[in-house]
């Protein structure tokens, strides 16, 4: 192994607030056994809360090349895994031809090697370029069918792929797999098993406010607690879409551009799209409801001093 | 954790903390229990809270499932001989069907293997002094019923026999966008297309050639349980059942006063089996309806679950609401805006000038596809046949799922 895994769950949490991830101590005690038992990490959770975040953390702070597969609907093994150049091989075809070479075994051969062989997600993950492993990111599971994800099976616990015409590619150093759901669909339990499962879950208060302290450190004190307070609450409400960690951050951002040194019911109104992004949970929150949100967090902050 | 430092000890209670999981309902293999216990090996695990998040990280597959852990948990390792104990004792006065029984020895024996050397003999053991509090409250405000299914009259089962045993669901399929090869279509198969040449070293190129397969959309059901209903709803349920059976996607939920995922009872293969276990599951059989909550928290919990892949949903209800409509046709217009299609089942359609005069039906009414009756055999014929009707299958106004 060339890069050094963390050794104890301390360190994981360590590596990821190293790389601006602040994480509880579930998710690094579940990535921590993950990386230790060579098992892939399965996150679910809402949109928005940072699953994907942890893929590209962990590829920064450990130095290792992130393979993204974007999952679809109609991904097939085409598109995940490997494909044939067809124009290079045509012409290597016509270059026969054209050279008068009439050993059809040999051209076969020849034209179904690995030269002609393009890589996919899964196979860059298992055959990384340089040696080494790499961080294979399945993002969004939930949006491929079932046929995708019981191919996976035999990737995700042999780390193989067989090629028909080359033969079974077997990775070196396994990948670090992180797979991700927005649970638009369940999962089948065969996947599940072979990887350690972890719900990600809004961050409360105290986390939400080093989130933000790390992603947008130059927003003033005060309006970043104001913030966090205000997207607390609204979790607390009836809406369609809960607002994610990612909103809080967008706002946040926002909010320092609009040069705002503290919330006030116009700027929760003018802005109220960032944070929501359904009409009916805008339409609810804008104006009365926003104002009275806001009243409970400034009195709450002011008590707390 | 009996004794620190003794795997031994530590590898069985965890093994007897899966146990008291599995009896919980979490489902939890052997292979698992192996997996934690091998993790305890690296020695990272030194605090409570990291033992109670490994563990966590191995058992809880599901959401659902974190609340059963912590529990068990805190009952757990707080003493586990009284729990180990507690679970020995109670497991022989469940009436297990012969098959559960079996597999609970095909358990038993996994762990007996995987504790191979550890002579233990419960036998040995004090007699538990374990009470179990077996009352449960009754819940509030509602009047919970579960309704047997065997109340069913003789002519009436012969009949719903009979008209599933007539029923085919022609299925209506919509393109996906993974294609095949086949004989004709609109892209090359250039994979195809190449290996063809080979054959020909390359001097004829045979274009062969892909299409997209057509698969029928998920179909999730809600249907209505409550006493203006349950006449219907029983006849509905077999058809339900059937149709289960037919394909795959599909999900079914009832609700009354509240809303029930009933898709894994009705998986059952056995129609009676399955009714069986819809009846243990529906606690708000013939009750009062509140379809507006209902749709609430279908739409709020499920419907990104469920319908994210474009499903037709089949509302079954009167449309007689308790609460008079209020906040229904919000909820019907989510519903109606996060599905591909929305067909509305109404026995009250079986008298002729059936007039929308209350006001759940004047809520659901602007914002369905489709408004069928569903009373009677025939009628369900009818559903079968809309249900593949690809006329209003492509609907503009969908929600980005």
């Amino acid at each position: 192994m060339t890069e050094t895994l963390p050794t104890s769950i301390d360190a994981t949490e360590a590596l990821l607030t190293g790389g601006g991830y602040v994480a509880d101590r579930a998710l690094s005690t579940a990535l921590f056994l993950s990386l230790r038992m060579g098992r892939p990490l399965f996150l679910e959770g809402e949109a928005g809360v940072g699953k994907t975040e942890i893929a590209k953390v962990l590829s920064a702070t450990l130095g290792l090349p992130l393979v993204r597969l974007q999952c679809y609907e109609g991904l097939d093994t085409a598109a995940a895994v490997y494909e044939w150049n067809y124009a290079a091989q045509m012409i290597e075809i016509r270059l026969a031809e054209a050279e008068g070479i009439r050993d059809r075994a040999q051209l076969g051969t020849d034209i179904f090697s690995e030269r002609f062989l393009i890589r996919r997600p899964i196979l860059q993950a298992l055959q990384p370029a340089d040696t080494g492993r790499a961080i294979l990111l399945i993002d969004e599971l939930d949006r491929t069918d079932e046929p995708f994800e019981a191919y996976l099976l035999e990737v995700l616990s042999d780390f193989q792929v067989t090629v028909p015409e080359i033969g079974t590619i077997r990775a070196k150093e396994p990948p670090i797999v992180i797979i991700t759901s927005n649970r638009t669909r369940e999962i089948h339990d065969a996947l599940k098993r072979r990887c350690l499962y972890h719900w990600v879950d809004y961050p409360d208060a105290a986390r939400e406010l080093e989130i933000l302290h790390a992603k947008v450190p130059h927003a003033p004190e005060a309006l970043t607690a104001e913030i966090v307070a205000f997207v607390q609450a609204l979790r607390e409400e009836d809406l369609f879409k809960l607002p994610g960690v990612a909103e809080t951050i967008d706002w946040a951002t926002a909010l320092v551009e609009l040069d705002r040194l503290s919330l006030d019911p116009e700027t929760i109104n003018d802005t109220l799209g960032v944070v929501l992004k359904y009409q009916d949970d805008i339409e609810k929150v804008r104006g009365g409801e926003a104002r009275r949100i806001l009243d409970k967090v400034k009195a709450d902050l002011a008590a707390r001093g | 954790m009996r004794e620190r430092g003794d795997p031994g000890a530590l590898a069985e209670n965890i093994m007897h903390f899966a146990r008291v999981l599995r009896a919980a309902g979490v489902p939890i293999g052997p292979a698992t229990v192996v997996d934690a216990v091998d993790a305890m090996r690296f020695g990272a695990v030194r605090s409570r809270e990291d033992f109670y998040w490994a563990l966590h990280a191995f058992f809880v597959r599901k959401r659902e499932h974190h609340v059963l852990f912590d529990e068990a948990f805190r009952l757990f390792w707080r003493n586990p001989q009284v729990l180990e104990r507690m679970l020995d004792t109670m497991l022989p006065t469940i009436e297990m069907p012969q098959d559960a029984r079996q597999k609970d020895s095909a358990r038993r024996r996994v762990a007996e293997a995987f504790l191979h050397g550890l002579d233990r003999k419960y036998d040995d053991l004090p007699p538990p002094k374990v009470e179990l509090d077996a009352t449960y409250a009754a819940s509030g405000e509602e009047v919970l019923k579960t309704r047997d299914f065997e109340q069913m009259s003789a002519e009436e089962l012969e009949r719903a026999k009979e008209a599933i045993a007539r029923l085919r669901l022609p299925l209506h399929e919509v393109r996906t966008r993974r294609t095949r090869a086949a004989r004709t279509g609109p892209a090359v198969d250039l994979r195809a297309s190449l290996r063809a040449a080979m054959r020909t070293g390359g001097d004829v190129l045979a274009l062969k050639k892909r299409r997209q397969v057509v698969r029928h959309p998920p179909l999730v059901v809600l249907c209505d349980i409550s006493g203006s209903m349950s006449r219907y709803a029983r006849m509905v349920l077999h058809f339900l059942h059937a149709i289960t059976g037919a394909r795959d996607r599909v999900h079914v939920f009832t609700f009354g006063t509240r809303l029930t995922n009933i898709t894994r009872a009705l998986a059952r293969r056995d129609v009676d089996d399955a009714l069986a276990e819809v009846a243990k599951e529906v606690k708000d059989w013939s009750g009062g309806t509140r379809i507006g909550e209902a749709l609430h928290a279908f739409n709020r919990d499920w419907s990104r679950r469920v319908l994210g892949q474009g499903a037709v949903v089949l509302l079954i209800t009167d449309g007689l609401d308790r609460d008079a409509g209020r906040g229904l046709e919000r909820e019907v217009e989510r519903l109606h805006m996060s599905c591909r299609r929305l067909v509305w089942l109404n026995p009250l359609l079986r008298w002729d000038g059936f007039e929308p005069k209350a006001l759940g039906v004047r809520a659901i009414l602007p914002h369905v596809d489709e408004f069928r009756p569903v009373h009677n055999i025939e009628s369900l014929e009818a559903l079968a046949a809309a249900l593949s009707d690809p006329r209003v299958a492509e609907r503009g106004r969908r929600l980005a799922a």
